[in-house]
């Protein structure tokens, strides 16, 4: 094509997204490397003190309990859900299951109901005495006190329950979509050849669906860490007895639109940012590495 | 065979009680909806009686959701939620919908840095911007109105890129190249011929962006002070502070606030699912 006069047209097509982009996204991405290094009272005044947000963060006893909290979260995230999200569509899959649209859609469904509204649902069902899990255990077993304080005494299980309910589907949707890329042909030549349902899933189902596992397990770490609207909408806007609910986004919160300090908050979101970006790249250096063996 | 019977009806069994756990709290949730506070701390699902299956159907009522209704003002806040997630999900599949069609179908000066800006923005993660945007919403004064929730939203990189890769394949450049011979102008090859092609990934991400914003709570929380414009996720959360424990009158409030998306998405079902997992599968 020879050089032609300036078209406008992609330009008047990107317009809006790039101008909302610029302004929201750019410019307070730049922003947050010099708000990191002030101290605000409010989001008015601010004060330059350099790299003390970073050095105070990283004696913070909250910073790191927070961290702790999260990390706990994330994985325990992990390892409940999505081994369950896996189960579920290995069970769908087989060939032979009836009713399998109600299924997918049914176990699919918490996750349309979204994470405040999730946190409003377990208060009820975690509360002691009336609440859906005490009656239940103590129903069943006698023994059980009906008056255990799920959000007192296990709080980032109780989160990690409410996770589950909501996530679990969502998974497997995704690794539904993986198994049914699987190749038939060489499962049949797999039975064919005497392999068991095991030695199947595991050197032909697994292999195959290695490359999405590892996109999913990245989408909810990443989606873990930034846990927020659970603690805070079920320990009642605070971090709960003795923080334990605390996560990073709500230390993130509390210092930043709480105590007003945008600077420290900036801080603690560039030390977030930082972590999920090496995540990120390491599923992906892992990603690579599995695929070239 | 018997024991591939049997196989089969404890697979079936155990799927079933899978969806029994799942759909329980949903349960839960409906029947606490129609307890009065007394029934709600008395009994787990619903008050015993002696009506159909030694149920109290009579003790049932739908209390909760008239005082939600008239004195605690959820109308204003489910209007709000309306307004917020309609508004959000049209600008934002518009703004992406065109950005996405200009870097997948025109050729200019300095798209590839466009690419490149927003294909390394898809690593930003959100926390990173909340305490700079609300400074820059602050200093152009639009801390609690509309406009400072809405517009920040507006442009997500992850959308430009969807779109863009919907449409390098999808959409046929000898269509548009056609079009353009016959002399239609810009505007009209992308409303009249682009967007009908590209509808079911814009049906999925309209209603992507629908439940963000419904389901968005920091953002309101941040920037929202005045009450009357809370949507229901902060709303209902200040209404849990304030009646602490009368959880009937939470789930009432909550069935409301999650009754509109599910039946957006019963509606958009199927072009959802296979939108949602569109891009997964390509890995």
């Amino acid at each position: 094509m020879k050089a032609t006069r300036f078209n406008p047209a992609p330009w008047l097509f990107l317009a809006p997204f790039l101008g909302i982009f610029c302004l929201f996204t750019i410019w307070p991405l730049l922003r947050s490397f010099i708000l990191a290094l002030q101290q605000t009272y409010g989001p008015g005044t601010t004060e330059w003190v350099g790299l003390h947000n970073f050095r105070y963060l990283l004696t913070d006893p909250l910073f790191w309990k927070a961290a702790a909290n999260t990390v706990r979260f994330t994985l325990g995230s992990l390892l409940v859900q999505l081994p369950i999200a896996l189960g579920l569509a290995l069970l769908l899959n087989r060939p032979g299951i009836r009713g399998r649209g109600f299924f997918r859609l049914t176990f699919f469904a918490p996750s349309l109901v979204g994470l405040p509204f999730v946190a409003m649902l377990f208060a009820p069902i975690l509360e002691k005495r009336t609440g859906l899990i005490n009656a239940t255990l103590h129903q069943l077993f006698p023994l059980w006190d009906p008056e255990f304080a799920w959000m007192q005494e296990y709080v980032m299980s109780s989160l990690i329950l409410a996770a589950l309910w909501m996530y679990a589907g969502f998974n497997m949707v995704y690794f539904l979509a993986a198994l049914q890329n699987v190749s038939k042909d060489l499962l049949e030549a797999a039975e064919i050849d005497g392999a068991n349902a095991w030695q199947r899933f595991r050197h032909v189902t697994l292999p195959e669906i290695a490359p999405i596992a590892g996109f999913i397990t990245l989408l909810s770490v990443i989606g873990s860490f930034q846990m927020f609207e659970l603690s805070f909408i079920l320990l009642n806007n605070s971090g709960g007895p003795e923080n334990r609910g605390l996560t990073i986004m709500m230390y993130l919160y509390q210092s930043g639109f709480v105590v007003g300090d945008l600077g420290y908050a900036s801080a603690i979101g560039w030390v977030l940012a930082l972590t999920l970006m090496g995540i990120a790249l390491f599923q992906r250096w892992a990603a690579r590495r599995y695929e070239e063996r | 065979m018997p024991v591939k019977r049997l196989l089969s009806f404890l697979l079936h069994a155990l799927l079933f009680f899978f969806a029994a756990l799942t759909l329980i709290p949903f349960v839960y949730m409906l029947c606490g909806a129609l307890k009065s506070k007394f029934d709600f701390a008395a009994t787990v699902f619903l008050p015993a009686g002696d009506g159909w299956f030694g149920i109290g159907w009579d003790r049932l009522t739908l209390e909760n959701f008239t005082r939600l209704f008239t004195d605690l003002g959820l109308p204003r806040a489910l209007h709000n939620s309306l307004l917020l997630a309609s508004v959000s999900s049209i600008l934002t599949v518009l703004c992406c919908a065109m950005g996405g069609y200009a870097l997948a179908k025109h050729k200019f000066r300095g798209q590839n840095l466009v690419m490149g800006v927003v294909l390394a923005a898809l690593i930003i993660p959100g926390p990173l911007l909340l305490a700079p945007s609300f400074q820059l919403l602050y200093k152009l004064d639009l801390l609690d109105t509309y406009a400072g929730l809405l517009l920040p939203g507006l442009a997500p990189a992850f959308g430009v890129f969807l779109f863009r890769q919907a449409m390098l394949n999808s959409v046929p450049n000898e269509l548009l190249e056609a079009a353009r011979m016959d002399g239609a102008g810009e505007f009209r090859i992308f409303f009249e011929l682009v967007v009908p092609i590209i509808r079911p990934m814009l049906g999925a991400f309209l209603m992507i962006s629908f439940m963000g914003m419904w389901n968005n709570f920091i953002g309101p929380q941040i920037i929202l002070q005045s009450p009357e414009l809370h949507p229901l996720s902060v709303a209902l959360n200040n209404l849990k502070g304030i009646y602490g424990t009368d959880y009937g009158l939470i789930m009432a409030g909550t069935l409301v606030s999650i009754a509109p998306v599910m039946c957006l998405f019963l509606l958009l079902q199927k072009e959802f699912i296979s939108g949602l997992t569109s891009g997964a599968v390509k890995g």
